[in-house]
């Protein structure tokens, strides 16, 4: 049967990871890959880096980050931030990433979904809608939430899985650093509009969040930045969590 | 310390290993495991790149017809179907599982056919793509599952599965459930597919690639012993 992923999400800014909520009170945490390796000896399912460097610098940074996990962590990347063209993308996957997740540039032009799907197959192609509560439901925001692109996240949803979608990460803005837990309404809303795999992000605290994600949510895998990096909780208690609410998870032995 | 590489034999330098480069995905996870479990990995971008490798690795990811169009133009899809008619070994992981059949229903793709059968939808699974560790069920041992759980779990991504003609139904190995039951696992005598990515898929994913490596050393001997001669700096000489 198929597992529900925890995936630990690190942001990364000119090569380090920062944490905080996530563009504001940023602190240093670290090397990205030696915190990669680290969560996937833990048992890590996939790991995410978003790059929020502010810098264009920043860009060949990450990319040496990246393939610096993907030497010594045998686990799936995902890789996101200010990726906006074909080349970009490339560049990311040769790196060593295994999908690429596209935000603001897929809401700019949606044909730059169409046509990384098309060389690279959709399971390459991750679209990230950030989202925030409105009075028709959901908005699509961009730059961490300080601009409304005028799309309902629904609809954007359905709309960037016709396109070439194989899987979409929805961070509601308005929970992201509040630890208030998952808003699994629009993860349901979202997972029901779509056949592809929907990773829950914003708002994780207690492991019951992620239970919630997945049994009031329908998330097919849960991310989380803060909660592992301060350590609050192991990845190894989220998933006995999950596991102990008749979640299938990994929980495998260790390497 | 001993005089190299003069004096090594392949299996001392580790197992030269040709991992087909057809342009799209990431080749650094693969190579990488290949290196973690003692092979030595070698891109292959033209079929000169098959000289004086042990074992072919055939990865890949997306869709079948662009993947045989770029083996196509690079000259690999007659020395890569020559390479298995001589009986020499050979993984295909993910697409490069796929590309084994005759053909694909995803693009009409008519693929290497070292296995009959086609790569079809997996029309009644609840999500696709299938992504994420699944378990592998195996329905017969092989050695490449030596020291994994019979039910281990793997990393998965894809949309499309390979279905064996009844003919072949003898070469699969393993089966996963998403929606329904498909071939995770086959192989024939000197070729074996996996629709999982053992290079992303932790302990178990690199234990595997190192038993393909020591059962293509196995096959590689028993066609005769290959050391590499006195002198040769890039494990080519021999050729």
């Amino acid at each position: 049967m198929l597992r529900r992923r925890v995936i630990p999400c690190l942001d990364v800014a000119n090569g380090r990871v920062v944490k905080g909520t996530r563009f504001v009170d940023l602190v240093d945490e670290g090397d990205p890959a030696e915190l990669a390796a680290r969560y996937a000896d833990e048992g890590a399912d996939e790991i995410v880096f978003l790059d929020i460097s502010a810098a264009p610098e920043g860009r060949a940074t990450l990319l040496d980050v990246v393939e610096r996990t993907a030497r010594r962590a045998f686990v799936p990347l995902t890789v996101g931030g200010g990726v906006r063209t074909v080349e970009e993308f490339r560049a990311v996957l040769r790196a060593g990433a295994d999908k690429v997740s596209l935000n603001t540039a897929a809401v700019t032009d949606p044909s730059l979904i169409e046509r990384c799907a098309r060389v690279f197959g959709r399971q390459a192609v991750v679209v990230a809608i950030d989202a925030r509560r409105s009075d028709r439901g959901w908005d699509v925001v961009v730059k961490g939430g300080r601009e409304a692109t005028g799309l309902e996240a629904v609809a954007w949803a359905a709309r960037a899985v016709e396109r070439g979608a194989g899987e979409l990460l929805v961070t509601s803005i308005d929970r992201d650093g509040t630890r208030s837990g998952y808003d699994t309404d629009l993860l349901w809303a979202v997972s029901d509009a779509v056949s592809v795999p929907v990773i829950a992000s914003g708002g994780a605290a207690d492991p019951s969040d992620f239970v919630a994600a997945v049994r009031d949510g329908n998330a097919d895998a849960v991310l989380a930045a803060s909660v592992f990096h301060r350590r609050i909780h192991s990845i190894g208690e989220v998933k006995r969590a999950m596991a102990a609410a008749g979640i299938p998870v990994r929980l495998g032995r260790a390497a | 310390m001993k005089a190299w590489p003069e004096a090594a034999t392949i299996e001392e330098r580790g197992l030269p290993v040709a991992v087909v480069d057809h342009g799209a995905g990431n080749l650094v996870s693969i190579r990488q495991a290949l290196s973690a479990v003692g092979a030595e990995p070698r891109l292959a971008t033209h079929p000169g790149d098959l000289e004086g490798v042990a074992a072919i690795v055939l990865p890949g990811v997306g869709a079948a017809a662009p993947a045989m169009e770029r083996l196509a133009e690079a000259g690999l899809v007659p020395a890569i179907a020559s390479w298995v008619a001589d009986g020499r070994p050979l993984l295909g992981i993910c697409l490069g599982l796929q590309l084994l059949f005759d053909g694909s229903d995803e693009d009409g793709a008519q693929t290497f056919g070292f296995v009959p059968g086609r790569s079809v939808l997996l029309r009644n699974a609840p999500r696709l793509p299938h992504i994420g560790w699944n378990q592998v069920e195996r329905v017969r041992d092989h050695p490449v599952f030596a020291g994994t759980a019979p039910d281990a779990d793997f990393y998965f991504v894809h949309s499309y599965a390979g279905q064996p003609a009844a003919e072949a139904r003898s070469t699969v190995l393993a089966e996963t459930e998403h929606g329904e039951r498909f071939v995770s696992v086959l192989a024939t005598s000197t070729v074996v597919g996996v629709q999982f990515h053992p290079e992303r898929s932790g302990a178990d994913g690199l234990r595997l690639l190192g038993n393909f490596v020591r059962w293509a050393t196995a096959i590689d001997a028993d066609r005769g012993a290959r050391t590499v001669p006195a002198g040769a700096g890039g494990g080519r000489g021999g050729d």
